[in-house]
């Protein structure tokens, strides 16, 4: 057999082919980002017609109809489509790398999770094509609204059955990969801390997916086959979706933001030229936090009419989670204090997670006291909030993930000029547009209506402008992107002066197979 | 394939892909069956056509590279750590209708009963179809119109639970079989094992066709209707995977697949099998019998 082996190293099928048929953890990370930079232009896209439509009160560019259906839309593709996938992307490429293993546990399944999507995601967006056009329920799709919705309601509901599939097969995926694949003597306390988190958000996702699942079959078999699980008449109750949606979604936000906990925890070690501070508590607040977000979910649902003593378990248990977080956040300012610094793109955009993912954090725990919450619910304030932990969080961990690891992936440096240029542009840009929505839900604004009272107007134009250069900005990322593809100043396999790790002993671009054997690590 | 270590690394293969679009039209076909499109039901049928057919090829070629002794120890230990949190995950899926099920009878009923601004004069008591639904017949009661009767745990049930509790013990006595290498005392109670869970389908069929002509129990019987062919219904659609695996095993025994010492596959379907026996438990406890 190993004769026959170097006859057939590297060897793929060429073309279409090779990407349909692929079995690679490389190629397959290509796929699930490549899908998720498709999908953030979708999601942007939809995020444009909601900014034009907001700029100017009344009724100019969409019907509300058609805005509901953006605003739905707009959230599914971003959280599934986006922020899931890249991240999956990520953890594709990297976990191998970063623990000496050849390749994930099961290569077959991982092709499988990776073709899901695709399909997955024409169901979602096929429906806005449906008589009676796509969701407009909102994302959390609450009965009974969403129990009289047309037929692209159907389409989400088994779209959201197909990504849940392809999130459960990647989840078992990456944590046979870890827990099996470790090089010797890689200790679970010695890996590096984007594989911890990878490891305790894909236990999320297995625990949480199929509640999802669940709960949606529920919603369908109301829609079409005459349950009565949210129908009062028939003994049941509306409250009781939100109740086991919110199950899914609380761990489903802690989906989206841990593993950008472990990209910054790679990123900023690296250019502070520092090991990472308080290593040990950076892993257990990442656990703690993952326990956490299953007893929090009805801080969702504060407004609906929950028992007080309810109210009160779930607004303590929410603020509880501000200690390992806040354990985190310390441990990113220890790890660049007093060290030698510098501040190349991967490195501004972890500094710009630190700082704007901290006032998301904040405004999550004014969200978190309940009588504040009666104020703030539904309201503009709750749109900033979590759009300062999502994309100034999530979506700026995977910007700079991408910038730190495209040069081993392609071998080519990206231009740090034009990589400053797209940081220091969304950052600004992020701000003008999510601000002001703070004020604009402090003052009363409600979410999710396309048309708003004067007194808004000022802000609302503020927060249009800066989205629209926000959205323009993503294109100057992918040219950036494309251009380091193709080619550019060749990287170093250490590609940064300070990284440490196992995929920096790797030439820069990698082959197509790494750890055939096993790397020693003591 | 290539040397990667000993680990094992497929070359690239077309069945993830084939089987995802077989999933789509599958789930394309559904969306408009359920919303009565002509082409809804061909759709289906293309789908779930191609799904077995790619199931057939893929396990095939699992099953295939196992026996050629492909797998060393360590991909044994990925489909060991998959498989178990693959059953963690269709417990949370059941999770999710017991939670379900729970907040119903806890919360949900009783608050519309204690509420007299909706329905004035409802009881809130378990068995219940709503309000507005049909009323829950106590026992030995007429049945009339505008009820329904709730399903008895003492009947079928029971039984059906002695049925899988005896087909979890019969399934340990083929395991030991095949640790001791007796191909006839494993071929045996893998048999008798098959025996007891279509048996127990077969009850369950005849119980659900009871509960449709005699009892007016269906799935718009309310949220007691709802909840007890859900939970029943998917815990029974369980019943006929874990079935069929049981067969596939069965054939692979036959044909002398599986050492004492390798013999994953046997032992995945055994975990599945008494997951699903677990379940059947809890939902004799709470959904059958304590009303």
């Amino acid at each position: 057999m190993a004769t026959a082996a170097t006859a057939h190293h590297d060897e793929h099928p060429y073309g279409i082919m090779r990407w349909l048929c692929t079995t690679n953890h490389k190629d397959i990370g290509t796929l699930y980002l490549w899908f998720a930079f498709i999908m953030f232009f979708v999601g942007g896209a939809m995020a444009m017609v909601i900014r034009a439509e907001l700029f100017q009160p009344g009724l100019q560019v969409v019907d509300p109809h058609f805005f509901n259906q953006m605003t739905t839309l707009h959230a599914l593709v971003m959280i599934f489509g986006a922020v899931m996938p890249a991240f999956v992307g990520l953890a594709n490429w990297q976990i191998p790398m970063m623990i000496g293993a050849p390749d994930m546990a099961l290569p077959r399944l991982n092709n499988w999770s990776f073709w899901l999507l695709p399909f997955a995601a024409t169901l979602l967006l096929g429906g806005l094509f449906a008589p009676g056009g796509g969701p407009a329920a909102g994302w959390t799709i609450y009965p009974p609204l969403s129990v009289q919705g047309g037929m692209g309601t159907d389409f989400t509901i088994l779209a959201i059955h197909t990504l849940g599939i392809s999130s459960v097969l990647g989840a078992l995926n990456i944590i046979a990969t870890i827990l099996n694949m470790r090089a010797p003597g890689l200790t679970l306390m010695k890996m590096p801390l984007f594989v911890w988190t990878w490891l305790i958000t894909a236990y999320l996702l297995l625990a949480v997916m199929p509640v999802l699942a669940g709960v949606v079959t529920m919603l369908l078999t109301d829609r079409h086959f005459g349950t009565h699980f949210f129908d009062p008449a028939g003994g049941g109750d509306p409250v009781l979706f939100q109740h086991v949606f919110w199950f899914f979604g609380h761990p489903e936000v802690y989906i989206l933001i841990l593993p950008a906990f472990g990209v910054i925890s790679q990123i900023l070690p690296t250019f502070s030229r520092k090991p990472l501070f308080g290593y040990d508590s950076m892993v257990y607040a990442t656990g703690s936090i993952a326990f956490l977000s299953f007893v929090v979910w009805a801080h969702h649902m504060f407004t609906v009419g929950l028992p007080t003593a309810g109210e009160l378990f779930f607004m303590y248990m929410t603020m509880l989670i501000a200690v390992p977080t806040g354990v985190k956040v310390f441990n990113w300012v220890s790890t660049m204090w007093r060290g030698s610094m510098t501040f190349e793109t991967p490195m501004l955009f972890a500094i710009g997670f630190v700082f704007l993912f901290t006032i998301g954090g904040l405004s999550g725990l004014m969200l978190a006291i309940v009588p504040a919450d009666f104020q703030y619910h539904d309201t503009y304030f709750v749109v900033a909030h979590f759009h300062y932990v999502l994309f100034s969080g999530s979506i700026m961990a995977i910007m700079g993930a991408v910038y730190y690891w495209l040069p081993k992936w392609t071998g080519n440096m990206y231009n740090e000029a034009q990589g400053k240029w797209h940081f220091w542009l969304t950052a600004i840009f992020f701000n003008i547009t999510f601000f002001p929505q703070h004020f604009l839900g402090l003052a009363g604004m409600p979410r999710r209506i396309p048309d708003y009272a004067l007194q808004f107007t000022e802000f609302n134009v503020w927060s249009s402008i800066g989205a629209f250069g926000l959205g323009l900005t993503q294109l100057l990322f992918l040219y950036i992107v494309v251009r380091t593809i193709r080619g550019g100043k060749k990287a170093t396999d250490r590609v940064w002066e300070g990284a440490h790790g196992l995929e920096w002993t790797l030439p820069s671009p990698p082959p197509y197979h790494t750890f055939a054997t096993p790397p020693k690590v003591d | 394939m290539s040397s990667h270590g000993s680990y094992y690394l497929p070359d690239p293969s077309p069945y993830p892909v084939i089987t995802s679009a077989g999933l789509f039209s599958l789930a394309l076909g559904f969306v408009l069956w359920i919303n009565e499109v002509a082409l809804g039901s061909w759709l289906m049928l293309l789908g779930a056509a191609i799904i077995i057919v790619m199931m057939f090829r893929w396990f095939g070629t699992v099953v295939s590279e196992s026996e050629a002794g492909t797998y060393d120890k360590q991909v044994d230990f990925s489909f060991r750590w998959s498989m178990a949190w693959f059953i963690f995950s269709e417990i949370m899926f059941f999770g999710a209708f017991f939670g379900a099920l729970f907040y119903i009878r806890m919360f949900a009923v009783p608050w519309l009963g204690d509420t007299e601004l909706l329905w004035p004069g409802f009881e809130a008591d378990w068995p219940t179809a709503g309000p507005e639904g049909p009323i829950a017949l106590q026992p030995h009661e007429v049945p009339g119109p505008g009820q329904f009767t709730p399903m008895a745990a003492w009947g079928i049930p029971a039984l059906n639970t002695l049925i899988l509790l005896s087909s979890g013990v019969t399934i340990t006595f083929a395991h030991w079989g095949l640790l001791k290498d007796n191909r006839g005392q494993l071929i045996t109670f893998q048999f008798l094992t098959i025996v007891l869970g279509i048996l127990f389908l077969v009850l369950q069929v005849e119980e659900y066709v009871h509960a449709y002509t005699e009892l007016d129990l269906t799935l718009k019987a309310g949220v007691y209707g709802a909840t007890f062919f859900m939970l029943t219904g998917f815990h029974g659609l369980h019943v006929t995977m874990g079935t069929i695996m049981l067969i596939v095993i069965l054939v692979r025994c036959m044909k002398g697949h599986f050492t004492p010492q390798r013999h994953f596959g046997f032992e995945a379907v055994a975990w599945y099998w008494h997951f699903v026996d677990v379940v059947w438990l809890l939902l004799f406890v709470f959904v059958y019998w304590f009303l």
